[in-house]
């Protein structure tokens, strides 16, 4: 338990120490007056048309929602693999031969998903 | 083979000083759990000075090694004039940054732009607190190291998303999209190897997964499966060379493209830190590549044992970093050497192309195991 402590000090640890840059930099940092063009989005010399808050391509979220799929795939693994040394030799209540059965299933269906989207052109980038 | 003859030896001293020296204060004061919260907190102040001092420590180190790598590539000689062969550079350069001025552009999400440089340096400080710098040299020494680490790891594209969001400006809107697209594909297969790892040393712990590979150079998981080993190890340095979002993969602030991607907006110290997390990362995925395929701590040895004596002198932490250090130069080399793919050439890398082969290699490891180990 004592451990998760640690790391949830660490959590803070690494946006403290941002937060803590940030200051520095208000505090001790050279200041000149706020002008229009100081303040303008950065454009190649160009003045910036409109917001930079549009509705963006629907490609980027169909990448998230397969990347949720084969992520959660990874992470429902995890335990199986942990203890795939010693399901196969034989020194856990579960028959190896069921076990590898399983798992040939689940890596099915998610191929067959990975095939899937590939064959409907999600993984084209355009 | 070398057995550590006492379990922790910092937080064992601590433990045993604290109530020695609580004896000294007054009987209303003492007290069994005040001693072990004592005790507790001095050695959680030890690791987080330490981790600190490794993280930030390394920053200025490797960008000076950067230059010098990138310069003596392009036979260059790189910064020269601050100090002996310009180690003083960085220094100079950081007393710059700390007198830089910090705004943010007008119709900027100003709280969400400052928050998102926090929330980027996050992620490597946890990740280095998980990795065994030794047998007994460990922050927090976790059963689920290696899914907490998959986790934190997608902790670093929310910073960015919302580092590129904030800026109002479409250059940083388009290099936090492709980012994050790019960060989350390349999870899939790093995920992925760290599957494998966790497959052939059978546990979660990256400690135990260090211990695992003890002995000579050949029970290291790089040798331990012949070519398997091999090749998931050159397919973890690929995909965590685009998780660190570094050249070649680096589309998200392709310089030609998109000025700067993300941090296109940030000056001063923000921008620093987008700089700093991307070098912490850098250490904290060599040593992750360390940990999990070159040995970690453990010493190269041959199996002769004149020779493997001595270097089991040597101390595990140096030999972690000498593995961080060589992987940080591969790294680099490989930022310098190549070029830079087409976003679509990216996407179709990983999908086409990474994932399928990271999903044969699990099952050969595993038909490995089965047959083999």
């Amino acid at each position: 338990m004592s451990e998760y402590i640690i790391l949830s000090i660490f959590l803070f640890l690494g946006a403290f120490i941002a937060a803590a840059a940030t200051v520095t930099g208000l505090l001790l940092g050279y200041r000149t007056k706020n002008s229009k063009n100081k303040m303008a989005p950065y454009e190649c010399g160009m003045e910036t048309i409109g917001n930079a808050r549009i509705q963006f391509k629907v490609g980027y979220y169909l990448f998230a929602l397969l990347f949720l799929v084969f992520d959660i795939e990874a992470l429902f693994l995890f335990p199986v693999m942990a203890n795939f040394k010693e399901i196969m030799a034989g020194n856990s209540p579960l028959s190896p031969s069921i076990v590898v059965i399983d798992l040939v299933i689940f890596m099915a269906i998610l191929v067959s998903g990975l095939a899937y989207a590939w064959k409907k052109g999600i993984l084209k980038w355009e | 083979m070398f057995v550590p003859s006492i379990t922790h030896p910092v937080g064992d001293f601590i433990r045993e000083w604290v109530p020695k020296l609580s004896a000294y204060l007054p009987e209303q004061l003492q007290s069994q759990t005040l001693d072990s919260i004592a005790a507790f907190l001095i050695n959680a102040l030890l690791c987080i000075i330490a981790v600190c001092a490794v993280n930030i420590g390394s920053a200025p180190i490797l960008i000076y090694m950067e230059r010098k790598v990138c310069a003596h590539v392009q036979c260059r000689l790189g910064p020269m004039r601050l100090g002996w062969h310009g180690t003083l550079q960085t220094i100079a350069d950081v007393i710059k940054m700390l007198f830089k001025e910090v705004y943010s552009p007008s119709g900027a999400d100003k709280l969400m732009f400052y928050v998102a440089p926090m929330i980027v340096l996050i992620a490597p400080f946890i990740i280095a607190a998980l990795i065994p710098f030794d047998h007994n040299l460990i922050v927090a020494d976790i059963d689920m190291g290696i899914p907490m680490i998959i986790a934190v790891n997608g902790f670093g594209v929310l910073g960015i998303l919302l580092g590129g969001w904030s800026s109002n400006n479409k250059y940083s809107l388009l290099g936090a999209l492709r980012s994050g697209a790019q960060m989350i594909s390349y999870e899939i297969s790093f995920a992925m190897i760290l599957l494998f790892v966790v497959m052939i040393s059978g546990s979660t712990s990256l400690m135990d997964i260090a211990q695992a590979q003890d002995g000579t150079v050949l029970d290291w998981f790089i040798f331990k499966i012949p070519v398997l080993g091999f090749i998931a190890f050159i397919l973890f340095f690929i995909s965590s060379t685009a998780e660190m979002n570094r050249a070649p993969f680096d589309i998200a602030e392709a310089e030609q493209e998109l000025t700067g991607g993300y941090h296109t907006e940030y000056n001063g110290t923000p921008f620093a830190m987008f700089y700093l997390a991307e070098y912490i990362a850098l250490v904290t995925n060599s040593a992750l590549a360390a940990t999990c395929f070159l040995g970690g701590f453990h010493a190269p040895c041959i199996g002769v044992a004149a020779i493997d004596g001595y270097l089991q002198m040597v101390p595990g932490v140096v030999w972690l970093f000498a593995k961080i250090y060589f992987m940080i130069w591969c790294y680099m080399m490989v930022r310098w050497t190549f070029v830079r793919p087409r976003v679509d050439q990216l996407m179709d890398f990983e999908w086409k192309f990474l994932l399928p082969v990271n999903l044969v290699l699990l099952a050969a490891g595993a038909v490995w195991m089965i047959f083999v180990g």
